[in-house]
């Protein structure tokens, strides 16, 4: 540490309390977690998921469960008459429930301390010996207070033989072995006992560190060697021993590879690869019972690593590689590097961000959040084509891997991808590989699996043309849109919303920061020609939905929530773009029978009017550029809603230019007196609010007469209405009709009622 | 329902900024993003290739060592480029690695690099084993037991070979930048064990990615069809198919075997483009089988899963196995192996 920081710390640890407490929160607030970096934390959490399931439906036996390690706990109770009974039931609860789901650490390290301590009869001692079975893993403190009991010649020998074969079993399921090491002493003296030494063997072969290995040991090795002949159990142990050290041992020994051990695992095998598949996921066995064309070969899919993501290492290999050209200055530099394992925090980033070691996996940042910002400001092309490189194939894999085993194991595969979108929205951009993924998946989609992800995915897509993404990615969207349930088409124009919302703010970006290299190189009018496509394309998809659906206000809701989008695009993200709604959608609303929906379409008709004024002051103090000139199409169309809009609720002449009914028509249908059926007072989804405000007034009337709101009662009504929270209706009235002697604006026709 | 078709753009745009300027100066992962969006997911193939001629450049390999390729069984990976992977350090690697496999067969023992171990490994370049010039060179990784009696055989007995290739690579090598090496062809044989752990050290070390290559029917028809349209100066084996009805509980097949002299004449009445290979002619090809299997035993085998085709150059199964066996035609099978991996990648 240099002395300038180290002034620092010495400050910070100086100054008041308050002063160092909020430096510590800050620290911790970026303080990235531990367990990501470590595979074996990321097992355990992978772990959890399937555990979940498990959880309610034996909610019960988890009960049970505690009774019976609360009952060998407190050892066997001497005056019971039916203690053999309670202790039999009690039993084959603790066995049922390991050989099922395992045991928790806690639990395992409670029942292993009954077994050994010779509380209860040697066959008791046995049947809890053989279900210890971890759910997980096994807690090193656990296997050392175990032994301890092995010293006080309470259990029998054959307890002692069971005990180290389930070492020997389990040795991989123990979460660390640095203590256990540190007993190494004890076990060698136990290769003395002549039934033990078999597996103690076996177990010290697991355990040897080459710091084990010492002269004497050797020696007490080919003592017991001479003594109890070639057995091969000691001569894997010695071969190994040899094999760390090999000036200690100069007797030779046959090279030819065979089993040393007997495969004492075998008691527990089914348990084992029970544990192995809750720890790592599934195992590839069941594909070869597949019929049917599967055209996937049923090799491992994972090659030694515990989860999809790689775990976070240095670049080691490659520093190794190039060791023997290290000059001096390579030398130096090296040294000043920053391995990642120590990164913590968002300062220490900052801090050696110009030395920082990458990864050499790069797909092991996805976990990471601190890495993720540096590979977000780092434009290194390589970097990114590794990254783009590992999650192509990982997803690709992973997808065909979920489909062969017919959905079995989706969770993993949705984890995966949820953790792609976490790290995508961290960035607040999406990643090329996904992109390209969608592109090939979105095809052979059914809609179902991973719904929501895949659709979340959809959102992240980087900006590109429209007229490029259409045929990949949408037109396959929406042969599902069609044909599937209302809650896919509005989930389908969620995703759509986020898109726009998402390429709105690269482009506001980029256009405002000129001088960062865009991956794209785009020209403002193409970006916005793809901006109104989308919206278009979106148009048309809700106007034949709300066919489909028979006009649901569901529906609607999520159509005008994808317009409060876009009629907000010029003011919200300074883009010269303005697109209207397409009649399909607008009609409906307008007669919608929800209040909720007239309010949000209100709404939407202010915000396109600010949007729209605001375009045309633009355009005239000339700050435009002119060829983002709107055109006066555009205005036409929103004076054209405008009027309807205007005519229908306030002035009681709806659809006077445009639409033309046959008065006839009207009179069959028993609605001549059509005019004033749609305004404020009669429109379907405001009667109630009309009758209410009457009711208000005269609580004891019972003919309402609606034509009574009029004139300063109208103003009334108004100001009810706003009341009752209908802000959009407020906004649209408020700057769309002047009630005052204000002379009207050109675009529209404000009457005064 | 309503067709689509796009209305008019709100905004006036210059007539220059069309959206096919979207990719101008774009980098190595622009380019690649721009060739997955061109890829048509379904129209996966070109329609028509070449046939396999025997390469100039593989006069240049030790014949000792192209009869070492023949003849065996390999499993297929595709692979991503390998990041800053060196032809200066293959005797660094052999030292790595063999250290590595090491320490995963003593089950994450630590073990020190350098040490002597009864396991050899050897990195060694396939000079000329490559479809142009700007081909990555191709390498043979392999690895011996080490006999422990100094006086017998050196070198060992070969526990596992594996190598990379890329013949006619050249898309894939655009759209990467120079700390990468292409080599998106893996082959290896012997223990699946050993490939995975040799393949997670490469995995580790380049940050690269293996996956499993299969060999779908419609590929494997092609394979059919080129392979039977190589010129043979003489025919080691017959030509065979395999196919698979899935049913229950044991899968059917059903192989059939014609002589390669009828297949090679059935191929030349199909076959119209001198030296290319179309997709009509393929299916014509299999078009004719089928018909004359129906003809004889009224069994569609179009019905049915082509899982393998064997002819005098090479045979094929679509789980990803492949043995060459003309020296002549190995770049033509190379290459269309490599094309089928790089397309996996990308």
């Amino acid at each position: 540490m240099s002395p300038q920081k180290r002034v620092k710390n010495s400050q910070a640890q100086n100054s008041t309390s308050q002063g160092s407490n909020s430096r510590q929160t800050k620290l911790s607030a970026w303080k990235v977690k531990q367990d990501l970096s470590d595979s074996k934390s990321i097992s355990k959490h992978g772990q959890n998921s399937p555990m979940e399931d498990y959880e309610h439906a034996d909610d019960q036996a988890e009960d049970a469960l505690q009774v019976a390690v609360g009952y060998f706990e407190k050892g066997p109770i001497k005056t019971s008459q039916n203690k053999d009974k309670t202790l039999e039931k009690h039993l084959k609860t603790v066995e049922d429930v390991a050989w099922k789901n395992g045991l928790a650490p806690e639990e395992i390290d409670i029942l292993l301390n009954v077994a050994l301590s010779g509380k209860f009869g040697n066959a008791v001692n046995t049947r809890l010996l053989k279900c210890m079975i971890p759910a997980t893993l096994i807690s090193e403190d656990s296997v050392v207070k175990a032994v301890s009991w092995l010293c006080v010649g309470k259990c029998s020998g054959s307890i002692k033989v069971l005990f180290y074969r389930w070492l020997v079993a389990m040795f991989d399921f123990i979460d660390h072995k640095e203590q256990i090491n540190l007993l190494y002493g004890f076990f060698f003296a136990s290769l003395q006992d002549d039934a033990l030494c078999p597996y103690v063997c076996h177990f010290l072969y697991l355990l040897t560190k080459k710091e084990n290995v010492k002269p004497f040991r050797v020696r007490k090795l080919l003592d017991l060697q001479a003594k109890m002949g070639m057995q091969p159990h000691l001569q894997a142990l010695l071969s190994l021993y040899k094999f760390f050290a090999p000036a200690l041992i100069s007797v030779s020994l046959p090279v030819r590879k065979k089993i040393y051990f007997k495969n004492s695992e075998n008691l527990w095998k089914m348990a084992l690869l029970a544990v192995r598949q809750r720890n790592q996921g599934p195992s590839p066995e069941p594909l070869k019972l597949m019929l049917g064309p599967a055209n996937v070969r049923p090799v491992k899919r994972k090659w030694n690593s515990h989860s999809v993501i790689p775990v976070l290492n240095s670049n080691s290999y490659t520093k190794q590689c190039g060791k023997k050209e290290i000059s001096l200055s390579d030398c130096l530099s090296n040294t000043g590097s920053f391995p990642l394992e120590q990164l913590q925090s968002f300062p220490q980033l900052l801090q050696n961000i110009h030395c920082l070691e990458l990864p050499s996996q790069m797909g092991s940042v996805l976990n990471n959040s601190l890495l993720l910002h540096y590979i977000n400001c780092v434009r290194d092309e390589s970097i990114l084509l590794r990254l783009y490189y590992w999650l192509s194939q990982t997803l690709q894999e992973e997808c065909m891997w979920y489909k062969v085993n017919n959905y079995d194991h989706g969770k993993e595969f949705a984890n995966f991808l949820d953790t792609i979108i976490r790290a995508e929205s961290f960035l607040q951009e999406g990643f090329y590989s996904c992109e390209a993924f969608l592109y090939k998946s979105i095809p052979l989609w059914d809609g179902l699996c991973c719904r929501s992800q895949f659709l979340q995915l959809v959102s992240w897509i980087p900006f590109s043309s429209f007229s490029e993404v259409k045929p990949l990615l949408l037109d396959h969207l929406a042969q599902l849109f069609f044909t599937s349930t209302i809650y896919f088409k509005c989930s389908v124009l969620h995703s759509l919303k986020e898109l726009l919302q998402n390429w709105l703010l690269w482009l506001s970006m980029d256009i405002h920061r000129p001088m960062m290299n865009s991956p794209l190189e785009t020209t403002l009018g193409g970006s916005m020609t793809s901006l109104s496509k989308l919206i278009d394309y979106v148009g048309w998809l809700s106007t034949i939905a709300m066919r489909l659906e028979g006009n649901s206000a569901f529906l609607l809701h999520f159509i005008l929530d994808f317009y409060e989008k876009v009629c907000d695009i010029y003011i919200n993200y300074d883009l010269p773009l303005v697109v209207l709604f397409p009649p399909g959608v607008f009609y409906p609303a307008l007669l919608s029978l929800d209040t909720t929906i007239l309010n949000q379409l209100c709404y939407i008709m202010h915000r396109y009017r600010k949007n729209l004024s605001a375009a045309k002051k633009n355009e005239l103090q000339q700050k435009a550029k002119p060829q983002f000139s709107f055109s006066s199409k555009t205005y036409q169309e929103f004076n054209h809603y405008l009027i309807a809009m205007v005519g229908c609720l306030w002035t009681s002449k709806p659809f006077e230019k445009g639409i033309y009914i046959d008065p006839e028509i009207l009179e069959k249908a028993g609605v001549a007196e059509y005019k004033s059926s749609l305004n404020l007072v009669h429109h379907p989804s405001l009667l109630s609010y009309a009758v209410s405000f009457l009711l208000q007034e005269s609580p004891e009337e019972r003919t309402l007469n609606m034509s009574s709101i009029r004139g300063k009662k109208w103003n009334w009504y108004l100001d009810y209405l706003f009341s009752e929270g209908l802000q959009g209706l407020k906004l649209f009235i408020r700057s769309n009709i002047h009630r005052s002697s204000v002379p009207p604006i050109r675009e529209h026709i404000p009457q005064q009622y | 329902m309503d067709s689509y078709d796009a209305p008019q753009v709100t905004p006036r745009q210059s007539s220059s900024s069309r959206p096919e300027n979207y990719f101008i100066g774009a980098t190595p992962l622009q380019k690649r993003l721009e060739s997955v969006r061109k890829q048509t997911p379904f129209v996966l193939t070109p329609p028509r290739r070449k046939i396999p001629q025997c390469s100039q450049l593989q006069e240049d390999v030790d014949p000792q060592r192209v009869a070492f390729l023949l003849h065996k069984q390999w499993t297929l990976y595709s692979l991503t480029p390998l990041y800053k992977f060196s032809y200066t350090h293959l005797k660094e690697y052999s030292r790595l690695l063999s250290a590595f496999i090491v320490a995963e067969k003593q089950k994450g023992l630590a073990v020190e690099v350098g040490e002597d171990f009864n396991i050899k490994v050897i990195f060694s370049t396939l000079l000329g084993m490559k479809g142009t010039q700007k081909d990555s060179e191709a390498f043979l990784v392999q690895i011996l037991s080490k006999s422990q009696v100094p006086s017998e055989n050196r070198e060992g007995k070969v526990l596992w070979t594996g190598w990379f290739c890329c013949i006619f690579g050249d898309s894939l090598l655009e759209t990467v930048s120079e700390d990468f090496t292409c080599l998106p062809l893996f082959l290896a044989n012997g223990a699946e064990s050993n490939t995975a752990i040799i393949g997670t050290w490469f995995q580790k070390t380049f940050d690269c990615y293996f996956s499993p290559l299969a060999i779908n029917a419609f590929n494997l028809s092609w394979m059919a069809a080129m392979w039977t349209a190589c010129k043979m100066d003489h025919y080691m084996a017959a030509t065979e198919f395999l196919w698979s009805v899935p049913c229950s509980p044991q899968s059917l097949d059903i192989s059939y075997a014609i002589h390669p002299e009828d297949a090679k004449a059935l191929w030349d009445s199909v076959h119209k483009t001198p030296g290319e290979v179309t997709q009509e002619e393929v299916d014509l090809f299999m078009d004719c089988l089928y018909s004359h299997f129906h003809r004889h035993f009224k069994i569609h085998l179009s019905a049915t899963r082509l899982v393998r085709v064997s002819t005098s150059v090479a045979s094929a199964h679509t789980d990803g196995r492949i043995k060459i066996l003309c020296h002549k035609y190995l770049i033509g099978v190379l290459a269309y192996l490599t094309e089928l991996a790089i397309f996996q990648i990308e």
